[in-house]
Parts: structure tokens; C-alpha cells; sequence
């Protein structure tokens, strides 16, 4: 008896399921809204969430759907061509791009900063250079009061302490921008580890994702690691300021990104590296972000309203970032990205 | 009821007028069945195949070597899986050692000795555990769990037995050690309720006739019910093997993520199953990729090898138990 009531429970339930579905799918093919479909880095996804949410009032036509999966999972969906515009935290080696099927834009859109943070008795500001960070995560410094440590902060009473070194474990993008400063000031991390989305560390433990790293971090008194500055801020982490190319400390804000970007080499293809950039503002390790699109668009109305997208993210778009705590591109990078985004052909 | 009130009537006509009853109801169940039982192995096999496939370059760039070196290095593309193969072998061992006599004296207490009004809602406080996400645990992992093992059961370790290369080095917390205890924590359910139902499976003959013969409860316990269930409870155990060795998410918050081959329990270590998940997303390179599809096929045949090698134990353990009756 109780079974047979839950059956015809059910089955009204499932009556009305069934049409709503029905009525659902109905409405939904009549109003038929274009999809733009992207996949790619996490580190951009809540600025890209919000473009699309915005965007959706500006063109009510076009709908995006992105899948943060990495940027790995997105330079291999853009190859396949399995979606429409692809998104990553670094730049794609030459390798990935000669497997490309038709030439493939770089179009950089937002920058962050990796910062350096600790945990020492009362967390001291600190301040620290290249070498001693390569020093420190190739496990040549131990202690906190290493004499290069102590001479960079005169003043500070560091403790006589084991460094526990802590990095990502899970290949990211903040792994890539931490190494690439890291090769670049340090010839011995050159030549020994290098630089990639995950390394062979030489030193230390890893930890998941920028909440592992911040977990071990705030855990363990002695310990160094490094996060996204936008993780750090909104975790009240400390962080030390950076010696920079110019030989300046500086504290890692936006500001200072921005300024990073702007006095960085940046080619044509867009594919460039704002670790160490020269300037007496600019902060050491910081990266952009970037979305991949084919020059030549293989769906005209699909590549029309994508191109329409991305004139809008770098012009209105950017003026969004400050918000969420990331670093918007200068004008003058702006302009050129703009002269690229209208060559791309349908 | 029109059926029941006519049966007995019509019986011993109908008897003599039926046919041979058909069979074909019993082969197409058999047939069914069958045919269920070859999708699970279709299946295994399938999986098998891709991982290899999806892995051919780096089988033939790294050949055998892959097995037994322990450089894990991305940049220079340079690939050994040795430390991670060690690290889910000892992690589920670990795991192993302290969830199985915890689940079995739970399954014990739960049915032979506890009122009967704890059995339920321990029971259910059980299968929580079970429910609880295995992120959640890794996060509550090095949030809580990390910092208390670091400040007083770790040192207490090592005080007692830091004379032997097990608990020896500096205690950093995230370890080897705390990787299998967090295992532990999530395979105590799956053990105890498979434990549970099996010792409750033990006829209340065995019991009664332990009394009759002037036994204690422990020994009650000890030669009717739990040498009965001997059998049952190793299998228990392989379960819970299985799901030890292939934990991803936990053991990764608390492990340490570091590719060392290392004596002492409170070194970092890592998993076959940590290291895909950690870097499957960001593997940019095809051989770096394949590398990691390689890392699968050893799981994989890890788990496969860890299971055979336990239902040889368990059948060596049958035999020396036959043994010993007829002695």
C-alpha cells in the first residue's frame, strides 16, 4: 500500500517534471542565444565570471560558458578546437603552438602578483631580495637569521629558527611566475630546477592549491611559502616587500603590477615574461593572464560577437579589475592589444 | 485470493496436464547475470587499455626505468615513479595498521557486547564518517588535525621510539605518518560496517555452544565468533585496502606532496594518486602528460598486484587454519 502511494507520487511528480522540461526546452530553443564556449587558467576565473555577467547586459544575445579546468586542460582544448577561446597563465611554448591548426592570438588580459609570506614570532615586516628567496627554496639558507637575511632587514631581531619552505604541489601558474623570477635572478636555480607549472623541488613541503601552501604557512612557525597576492589579501597574510631590478622595496599592490607591465618587454605575439621588470615601481614577481584565439575565426557570426567581447573586456572590462584585486593592463598596452583583437579575421 | 481459493482444487489436474516446466526463465537469468558479471571485467579491461594507450611514449621513452628511479622532474622532463609508488604503499599500510583493529573492536563492541540502545546511533555516527567529503577532511586535516599530531602525539613518538629510523628528523607535522592516519580515519567506516554485517552473520549456535562450555565472553568472542569470521574479516580489510590506496584528496592536504623515498614516518612523502591529481591539470607537455597517464597504468596495477597478493594470504591463511583443526 505505502509503495503504491509513493508510486503515484512519483509518477505526478515525474508528469509535471516532464513538462516543465518540455516547456523549458521549448522556450529555450526560441529565444536562441549564441554560446561562446572557453576553458582554461583558474587564476582569472572570478574576473572572468563577473566580464560575462556583465557582458550579458551589454549583448543579451551572447552567452559564455567557461570551464575553469587549468591552463594546461585550456591550451589543449584551443588546440583541439574544442571551444571557442582558450585561457592560460602563461604564455604557450613554441612547442604547443606548432601544433596549432591556424595561428594562435595571445591576448593578455589582467595581471596578479605572487607574494612571499611567512610566519615568525609577532610576523615582522620583512623584507627580502632575489638571491635570498632562490637561497631559501634551494635550502641553501636555513635559518631565518642567515646573515643574508639579517643584512637585508637592519633592525629587525630575526629568530635563531629553521626556515620550513613551503610551495604549491599542484601545477599552477603561480608556480610558473614564482620559478620564471627565480631563473631569472638566481643562476643556480636556473641550471638546477628552472621554471614550469610544477618544478623538481629541491626543498620543502608541498601544499594543494594556494590554501595548502597558506595552511602549512599559518601552521608552522618558521615557515616560508608563497600565494597569489589576491589569496593573501583577503587571508590577512603577511607578506614581504622585494628588492627590485632597480634595487627598490617594494610592496606588492596593484599599483605596482601595473607598473611591472609597463616597463616589461613585451613583443608582438603578446608572449612575454613581467618577472624582474626593470623601473623603480615595479613589483618582481608578477604575471598576466591570457586568452587564446585563433586569428582567423572558422564560425563568421561566432567570431564576430567573440571579437565584439574582447574590445569590450579590454576597454570597460579593465576598468572592473581594481575591484577584484587585480592589476589592469597600462593604456599603451591597451592600445596595441586592441590593433590585435582587430585583425582577427572571419 | 481468487488464486489461492482455487489452487487446491485444481491442483493434481492441472499437475498431470502441465508440461515439463520451461527453462528458458532460468537461462535467461543466468544469461542476465552473466552478462552483467562481463561488463564489470569489460570494464577493467578498458580502463587497463586506455591508461595504456594514453601512455604508450612514455612507456618507450622511459621503458622499465620508470619503475625504479625517483626523479620527478618536469622541467627537464625526466620521470620515476618509484617514491610515489612507495609513498601509496606505505601510506595505506599505515592507513591499515591503525583503521583495522580500531573498525573490528568497534564491529565487536557493536555486536556482541554493547546495550542495545548504543548500537544504532553509533552505527549511524559510523556511516557519518563515511559521508563527510574527502576535501573537507583534508582541509579540517591541516587546519586541526596537523598542528595537535605536531604538538603532542608526534614528539611523544618520537621520545619513545626515536631509536628506531621510524620517528626520527625534525617534526614539520604534514608527513608520511600524518598522510596514512588521515586514510585511516576515512576507511574506518567501510572496515567496520563490513565487519559489523559479517560478525552479525556468525550463527548464535557457535555462541551458545562456546557457554555451554564454560567459556568466557573473550574467548567467546575469540574462538566462536571472530575465528568464524576470520574470512570475512580479511575481506573486510581488502576493501578497505582498496579504498587506501587509491585516496587522493585528503592524503594530498596532509602528505607534503614531496617525491622522497624516506625511513622516518615524519618526512614528507607522496602518492600515486596525489601526484596525478596535483598535476593533471597543468601538464602542458605531451610526454609530461603521458608521464602522468603512466603514473595511472602503476596505480592501477598496483591495486590489481596489492589484491592478488592479499587473496594469496588469505589462502595460505585457510589452509594453516585446516591445519590446524585436524591437529
Amino acid at each position: 500500500m505505502r509503495q503504491f502511494q509513493g508510486m503515484t507520487i512519483f509518477s505526478r511528480f515525474g508528469g509535471k517534471l516532464l513538462g516543465l522540461t518540455i516547456a523549458f526546452g521549448l522556450s529555450a530553443s526560441a529565444s536562441a542565444q549564441m554560446m561562446i564556449n572557453g576553458a582554461g587558467a583558474t587564476f582569472p576565473y572570478p574576473i572572468y565570471s563577473k566580464w560575462f555577467d556583465a557582458y550579458a547586459k551589454v549583448d543579451p544575445s551572447v552567452r559564455f560558458n567557461y570551464q575553469s579546468i587549468g591552463s594546461g586542460g585550456g591550451q589543449k582544448q584551443i588546440l583541439a578546437q574544442t571551444v571557442d577561446f582558450g585561457a592560460s597563465d602563461g604564455p604557450m611554448s613554441d612547442d604547443n603552438l606548432s601544433k596549432a591548426p591556424g595561428k594562435l592570438l595571445h591576448i593578455p588580459t589582467v595581471a596578479g602578483a605572487v607574494v612571499v609570506t611567512y610566519n615568525l614570532p609577532g610576523n615582522p615586516a620583512l623584507k627580502l631580495d632575489g638571491p635570498a628567496i632562490a637561497g631559501i627554496y634551494l635550502g641553501e639558507i636555513k635559518k631565518w637569521n642567515d646573515p643574508k637575511l639579517t643584512a637585508l632587514n637592519p633592525g629587525t631581531n630575526l629568530p635563531d629558527q629553521e626556515i620550513v619552505v613551503a610551495h604549491r604541489s599542484d601545477g599552477s601558474g603561480t608556480t610558473f611566475i614564482f620559478t620564471d623570477y627565480l631563473a631569472k635572478v638566481s643562476r643556480d636555480w636556473k641550471s638546477k630546477v628552472g621554471s614550469n607549472t610544477s618544478v623538481n623541488w629541491p626543498a620543502g613541503i608541498g601544499g594543494k592549491g594556494n590554501e595548502g601552501v597558506s595552511g602549512q604557512v599559518k601552521q608552522t612557525p618558521g615557515a616560508i611559502g608563497y600565494v597569489e597576492l589576491i589569496y593573501a589579501i583577503q587571508n590577512k597574510m603577511p607578506f614581504a616587500d622585494l628588492k627590485n631590478a632597480d634595487g627598490q622595496f617594494v610592496k606588492p599592490t596593484l599599483e605596482s603590477i601595473t607598473a611591472a607591465i609597463a616597463t616589461a618587454q613585451i613583443p608582438d605575439d603578446f608572449r612575454f615574461s613581467m618577472t624582474n621588470a626593470p623601473g623603480k615601481d615595479s613589483y618582481p614577481i608578477a604575471g598576466a593572464t591570457w586568452l587564446l584565439v585563433y586569428e582567423q575565426q572558422n564560425d563568421a557570426a561566432k567570431g564576430k560577437k567573440l571579437v565584439e567581447f574582447l574590445k569590450w573586456a579590454i576597454t570597460s572590462g579593465e576598468d572592473m579589475a581594481k575591484d577584484l584585486d587585480y592589476a589592469p593592463l597600462p593604456a599603451e598596452l591597451r592600445d596595441r592589444v586592441m590593433k590585435r583583437i582587430a585583425e582577427i579575421k572571419m | 485470493m481468487d488464486v489461492a481459493t482455487t489452487m487446491p482444487a485444481e491442483a493434481g489436474s492441472a499437475r498431470e496436464k502441465m508440461a515439463p516446466p520451461s527453462r528458458f526463465g532460468d537461462k535467461a537469468f543466468e544469461w542476465l547475470t552473466l552478462g552483467m558479471a562481463l561488463v564489470v571485467i569489460l570494464l577493467v579491461f578498458l580502463i587497463g587499455w586506455q591508461l595504456a594507450r594514453g601512455s604508450t611514449l612514455a612507456i618507450q621513452k622511459f621503458g622499465f626505468h620508470f619503475l625504479t628511479t625517483s626523479t620527478w622532474d618536469p622541467v627537464a622532463e625526466q620521470f620515476g615513479a618509484l617514491p610515489f609508488i612507495y609513498g601509496t604503499v606505505v601510506s595505506s599500510l599505515i592507513a591499515l595498521l591503525i583503521a583495522v583493529p580500531l573498525s573490528i573492536a568497534t564491529a565487536v563492541y557493536l555486536t556482541e557486547l554493547a546495550p542495545l540502545w548504543i548500537r544504532q546511533p553509533v552505527v549511524s555516527l559510523v556511516e557519518m564518517l563515511a559521508a563527510i567529503p574527502s576535501v573537507i577532511l583534508g582541509l579540517w586535516g591541516i587546519f586541526v588535525m596537523i598542528p595537535w599530531l605536531r604538538d603532542y602525539p608526534f614528539p611523544a613518538l618520537k621520545k619513545i621510539f626515536g631509536w628506531t629510523p621510524f620517528f626520527t628528523g625534525p617534526i614539520y607535522g604534514t608527513s608520511m605518518l600524518a598522510g596514512g592516519i588521515i586514510i585511516a580515519i576515512m576507511i574506518l567506516p567501510i572496515i567496520t560496517s563490513v565487519s559489523r554485517e559479517i560478525l552479525r552473520s556468525v550463527p548464535n549456535l557457535q555462541r551458545e555452544a562456546a557457554y555451554a562450555l564454560g567459556a568466557t565472553r573473550w574467548e567467546v568472542t575469540r574462538i566462536a565468533v571472530l575465528s568464524y569470521a576470520r574470512k570475512g574479516l580479511f575481506g573486510a580489510m581488502i576493501l578497505g585496502l582498496g579504498r587506501a590506496l587509491g585516496e587522493t584528496m585528503a592524503v594530498t592536504m596532509v602528505i607534503g606532496n614531496t617525491p622522497q623515498i624516506a625511513a622516518s614516518l615524519f618526512k614528507p612523502g607522496y602518492t600515486l594518486a596525489s601526484v596525478i591529481a596535483n598535476e593533471f591539470t597543468e601538464a602542458t607537455t605531451d610526454i609530461y602528460l603521458q608521464a602522468l597517464f603512466e603514473i595511472g597504468l602503476v596505480l592501477f596495477g598496483v591495486t590489481i598486484l596489492v589484491n592478488l597478493l592479499a587473496q594469496l594470504l588469505l589462502k595460505t591463511m585457510k589452509s594453516s587454519l585446516t591445519t590446524r583443526a585436524v591437529q
